[in-house]
């Protein structure tokens, strides 16, 4: 294995330099996924049927504090990518783990939402809005908690091996992930929450 | 090569099965202008594309003849070539123009068949509800406040406006020799427009899958004269029975039935999903359920749009 | 789910399939067992990584399928032969024309172009294996299990029966209440999922790993259909992974996207599938397209004419098959605008469609044409294929729809698409690389044998539902009365498509004949061809080329060998090769059973398989495995062996 030492360690063999476009070209496909459950979601959007509409349900807080949370935590896993091409073990270990807390925050939070909207009488199987909405949200949702398992994953084999070709690899693509599901919240945000609420 | 024949041959057997009058298939054998002016448009794709069709088989023919290597020289290299800047931009050009020709075809045939047929402008439609549940069809008539099933009757040299909804999965409305299809859908009203010039017995059908009794979902559209119609419809408010909302709901479970009439019609209790009753985006339509559900369904949505 | 209704029961054709799955899933294991294979199986085939057998196995599975689609249609065609037929009724037959539609489509035309993919792109671009080798394994088993699941439904639950495009409220659990279309939305979901991932690693593999000198305009056309392929793959699949799962969701956790009531909407099905199926469809066709490039090219002796136009109007074609989906429900009244926006997209295809049918004329013009078996595939699909493709513009207008949509004459042109713009395709790829894989060829008579009859009973079969379509007869119908006088054309449509039985039953006897008769040395090039591949030798070794050929030009193999040169220079170094894994067949096993599971809303043990799907995962991430070397002394040792074979003659 040829180890180019010209450029950070993630994409340092032509391996890593693979799964890192693979993984772009993934998030492509992710892309094409939301952009899907966007599209029909607009397109359910006012058929409430007997259940309650996007006004009657949002509420700003607990939204605006998913919206701190996750986007502090992108912020933070930017750090520990920093961290890493500084050759900082610690450091790095401590903002992705940090990252992953406030994702569990935000999971936390979005539970509580769902429950909150679950107790007001909408459920998944209420209207064709609400079908929508919890399968946007829920997808993006699960998600996020796939992150949590993986990102712990990576957090353990860091801490085991140390920055290796493969660990830099995997920490750096765990954050383009992160930050992908951050764009998409950011577009929940503005087109689901912001547009419900006016 | 055989196969090239094979085709030209079943090509030219088509053009004649086209071109005899005897026994002219269902598609060439217009009644109404709406399906006259898609016989037409067809026919016109067809001689076009026979020409496309044509000039390849042409090329394919003599290239394949002229350039075998069985017929060649052994040291014979063939040369190499790049393409031909003027010869792909003629192959793209022609085709460009075709499609262009086509699409003028096409805009403003489909805007023909979309309505009333100029032939008949000045008068008014004759508007007939037509709803599938299960394997069966609905015919409503609003205006004479009657209602028939698997079959319909229709005054000749009239437009005539379908309005198609389903009680169910999509099927599509279609008499081939009056006009084309529409599908009916559960939580809309489609329209369809024909008018038949003569009078006559027309084959008409569902033509989108439904499921089992698929197969056997036919009804036959008369086209009677005037003056045949008004008496059926007399006949028919004299003798038929009324439609009850029992009587809808058990025709609605049914799975096949054969012809009925009824002196009145079940857009009275259970209006079509069209306007203030449904609409795409309330998706308040009538259920093969609970009799009553549709109409709490649609009062919701209707206080849902006024929020 | 009631027991007695877990095992489908009542037709004697059922009672047959299930006692043939049980005698062969008997046979297998006895046979493996006495002839001491496992072993074998498992280190060579089972765990392998090697694109190669990768791309073997899927090829035998699409054959596989292609029987089992194929008898679905001879009993289609059967049971409408004569009007009044008994021999199936409504429901027997609507799941046979269901599965017909996705097996054909799904399990038999996708992984045998992904199979021609994997075995020939590596070795197109010189490349030693796939960008991602494991993941490579893990598609496949992905589309195993996802075939095997579908099938099962045949014997226990029943299967799909709303047709291949499941439309919505039919497919609803309100009026399909068995579980047959949760194997449809869960099967598909599994195998799509391989899918998606084989795109990614194909776009890498040929983005990454071309030989030095291939620069994008100087890859081999089949390469170039692949790659456009894959985009496709790329951005359609995901549509289809939120359409299924919608659909589980609405059938098994009673959601409202596509009812009725509570606010769905039936259409809304219909647009997410077709904004997957008519890209699919390009999926399915353009590789093919691509497989004609090559052997046209290759078998008249000639470069490829006008490839820059070749690769322009793939692109074009790509591109325009996200914006033609509405055609496929022209008839659902959304007004004029909308319907001729869609007709004149629709009609655009056909414009770098013809480029290309121009281009290959002319790149047989002034060429030396050799009839192989190939060779005559290519020949046979451009007339037949533009027959399909005028017929589509035909379809592509509109109000002519209003009178073709949902009868025979659309189901003749689609057929006059995908036979020979993708079945003869495959197989013409198929007798066309059979030798490179495996170091001999098919026998050329009994191929050009059977393409006689495939070619002919083709026609035969299908060209008379022009006529019966024109003639009013819809698709999907189970019977018709004899007053219809739609008899005597769907007879002879029943003797084309025993000739098409015959035809590919001569195919298969043809590999057995070959595997035993066939002379076994041939060498590297035995078609004298133009790319790549035909560089090393055939078989192919392990490691592919022992040396990474450099390229300066399209067709660098064919100027190589005119001009008496070598592609590769330098000596013999260790190759490094990934190791064949288990854990691939493990996460397809894990995601038939969380499947089958999913199926019968069994929730327990599917939560269960899901953890586990999981732990799969998690096991990869942490396990080290750097692969291993093969060392020169292997390598000289592999490559005289492959020299010393082909001297002997």
């Amino acid at each position: 294995m040829k180890i180019d030492h010209s450029v950070p360690l993630e994409y340092s063999t032509e391996e890593n330099k693979m799964k890192i476009l693979g993984f772009w070209i993934f998030l492509g496909a992710e892309i094409a996924l939301f952009s899907t459950l966007f599209a029909v979601y607009f397109t359910l959007q006012t058929n409430t049927n007997v259940g309650p509409s996007a006004s009657d349900l949002f509420h700003l807080s607990p939204v605006m504090i998913e919206t701190i949370l996750l986007l502090s935590s992108s912020f933070t896993i930017g750090l520990g990518v920093h961290a890493m091409r500084l050759g900082l073990k610690k450091p790095m270990m401590t903002f992705f783990g940090i990252t992953l807390v406030l994702g569990a925050a935000f999971l936390g939070v979005e539970v509580y939402e769902f429950v909150t909207y679950v107790g007001e009488g909408a459920t998944i199987q209420t209207s064709g809005f609400l079908s929508a909405l919890f399968t946007l949200l829920g997808t993006h949702g699960l998600h996020v908690t796939f992150g949590l398992l993986w990102g712990g994953s990576i957090l353990l084999q860091i801490k085991k091996r140390g920055f290796t070709p493969e660990t830099a690899n995997k920490s750096f693509i765990f954050s383009l992930y992160w930050h992908f599901l951050d764009v998409v919240w950011i577009f929940i945000f503005s087109f689901v929450y912001l547009k419900g609420l006016m | 090569m055989k196969k090239k024949w094979i085709a030209l041959t079943l090509f030219s057997i088509t053009a004649i099965f086209l071109a005899g009058c005897d026994n002219p298939l269902l598609i060439f054998d217009p009644k109404g202008p709406q399906a006259r002016t898609l016989s037409s448009t067809i026919l016109f794709s067809m001689a076009m594309m026979a020409g496309i069709l044509f000039v390849v088989y042409v090329l394919y023919t003599v290239v394949l003849v002229k350039y075998r290597a069985s017929k060649l020289n052994d040291d014979y290299e063939p040369p190499h070539e790049e393409g031909n800047k003027w010869l792909e931009i003629i192959w793209t050009a022609i085709p460009v123009i075709l499609v262009v020709v086509l699409s003028f075809v096409t805009v403003s045939s489909t805007s023909t068949v979309e309505q009333k047929s100029v032939a008949y402008a000045d008068q008014k439609p004759v508007v007939i509800y037509a709803s599938s549940s299960n394997w069966k069809w609905h015919f409503s008539y609003p205006e004479e406040g009657i209602e028939t099933v698997n079959y319909v009757n229709f005054p000749a040299n009239r437009p005539i406006e379908f309005r198609l909804y389903s009680y169910g999965p999509i099927t599509s409305f279609w008499i081939p020799q009056l006009a084309g299809q529409k599908y009916a859908m559960s939580d809309m009203v489609t329209k369809i427009h024909m008018s038949a010039d003569v009078p006559g017995s027309f084959m008409g059908k569902n033509s989108n899958f439904s499921g089992k009794g698929f197969a056997q979902m036919e009804f036959e559209a008369q086209a009677l004269s005037d003056a045949d119609y008004k008496e059926w419809v007399a006949d028919v408010k004299a003798t038929a029975p009324k439609l009850t909302e029992d009587e809808f709901d058990n025709l609605l479970k049914a799975e096949q039935v054969g012809r009925k009439t009824y002196s009145s019609n079940h857009l009275e209790f259970r209006p079509a999903p069209e306007m203030d009753h449904g609409g795409h985006h309330h998706g308040g339509s009538t259920s093969t359920g609970d009799k009553d559900k549709g109409h709490e369904d649609m009062d919701m949505d209707m206080d849902h749009d006024a929020h | 789910m009631k027991w007695d209704e877990f095992f489908v029961t009542g037709e004697p054709m059922i009672y047959a399939a299930m006692v043939s799955i049980v005698v062969v899933s008997l046979a297998i294991p006895i046979a493996l067992t006495y002839f001491k294979k496992w072993n074998w199986l498992w280190t060579n085939w089972l765990t392998t990584v090697d694109h190669k057998k990768i791309g073997v196995m899927y090829v035998l599975a699409a054959l596989l399928m292609l029987f089992r689609g194929g008898v679905d249609a001879l009993l289609m065609r059967a049971q409408t032969a004569i009007p009044d037929n008994g021999l199936l009724d409504g429901q027997h037959y609507n799941e046979i024309f269901t599965t017909h539609g996705v097996i054909m489509i799904l399990f038999m035309a996708m992984p045998f172009i992904i199979g021609l993919m994997n075995v020939v792109i590596p070795l197109q671009i010189g490349a030693r294996d796939v960008a991602f080798p494991r993941l490579n394994a893990i598609s496949f088993w992905l589309f195993f299990a996802g075939a095997m699941l579908f099938n099962i439904s045949f014997v226990i639950g029943g299967s799909p029966d709303a047709g291949w495009s499941a439309y919505f409220p039919l497919a609803s659990l309100e009026f399909s209440p068995t579980v047959g279309n949760n194997y449809y939305s869960l099967a598909l979901q599994i195998a799509g999922i391989g899918t998606l991932l084989t795109g990614i690693n194909f776009l890498v593999t040929i983005l990454k790993m071309r030989a030095p000198g291939m620069t994008l305009m100087k890859m081999p056309m089949f390469t170039w259909s692949v790659l456009i392929t894959n985009v496709i793959i790329v951005f359609a699949f995901p549509v289809l992974t939120v359409a299924l799962a919608l659909m589980t969701l609405d059938r098994q956790f009673g959601t409202q996207f596509f009812a009725m009531q509570s606010g769905g909407m039936d259409m809304l099905w219909a647009n997410l599938f077709w904004v997957w199926g008519h890209p699919e469809v390009y999926i399915v066709i353009l590789p093919a397209f691509g497989i004609y490039s090559e052997i046209i090219s290759t078998f008249a002796r000639k470069n490829l004419y006008g490839y820059k136009s070749m690769v322009v109007s793939m692109v074009a074609i790509s591109l325009l098959s996200f914006v033609v989906w509405a055609h496929h429900f022209y008839t659902m009244g959304h007004g004029v605008m909308v319907n001729s926006v869609f007709s004149i997209t629709t009609m655009a295809i056909a414009i770098p469609t013809g480029v290309k049918i121009f281009n290959w004329l002319f790149t047989l013009r002034k060429g030396k044409i050799s009839f192989t078996t190939p060779m005559l595939y290519a020949l046979a699909f451009i007339p037949i294929f533009t027959i399909g493709g005028v017929t589509g513009v035909m379809l592509a207008m509109a109000s002519a729809d209003y009178q073709y949509h949902n009868t025979m004459f659309l189901v003749a042109h689609f057929h006059y698409v995908l036979i020979p713009g993708t079945v003869f395709g495959v197989i013409a790829g198929f007798h066309y690389w059979f030798p490179k894989v495996f170091g001999f060829m098919l026998n050329e008579k009994l191929g050009k044998l059977s393409f006689w009859f495939i070619i002919i009973s083709f026609n035969v079969t299908f060209f008379p539902l022009f006529i019966l379509g024109l003639n009013g007869m819809t698709r999907r119908m189970y019977t018709y009365s004899e007053s219809t006088g739609y008899g005597p054309l769907n007879m002879l449509s029943m003797v084309g498509a025993v000739g098409l039985a015959i035809g590919f039953i001569i195919l298969v006897y043809n590999i057995y004949w070959s595997v035993r008769y066939s002379p076994r040395n041939i060498k590297g090039d035995p078609w004298d061809a133009r790319s790549l591949e035909w560089s090393t030798h055939s078989p192919v070794p392990e490691y592919n080329f022992a040396l990474i050929p450099t390229v300066n030009k399209l067709d660098a193999h064919w100027f190589a060998k005119k001009e008496g040169k070598s592609l590769t220079s330098g000596k013999y170094e260790p190759i490094h090769m990934p190791n064949n894994s288990g854990l691939p067949i493990i996460m397809g096993a894990a995601f038939f059973l969380w499947g089958f599971f999913m199926v019968f809303s069994w929730w327990i043990p599917a939560i269960i398989l899901g953890v586990v799907i999981l732990g799969t995962m998690a096991y990869r991430s942490f396990e080290k495995d750097h692969g291993h070397y093969i060392s020169v002394e292997e390598i000289e040792r592999t490559e005289n062996a492959l020299r010393g074979e082909q001297h002997e003659n």
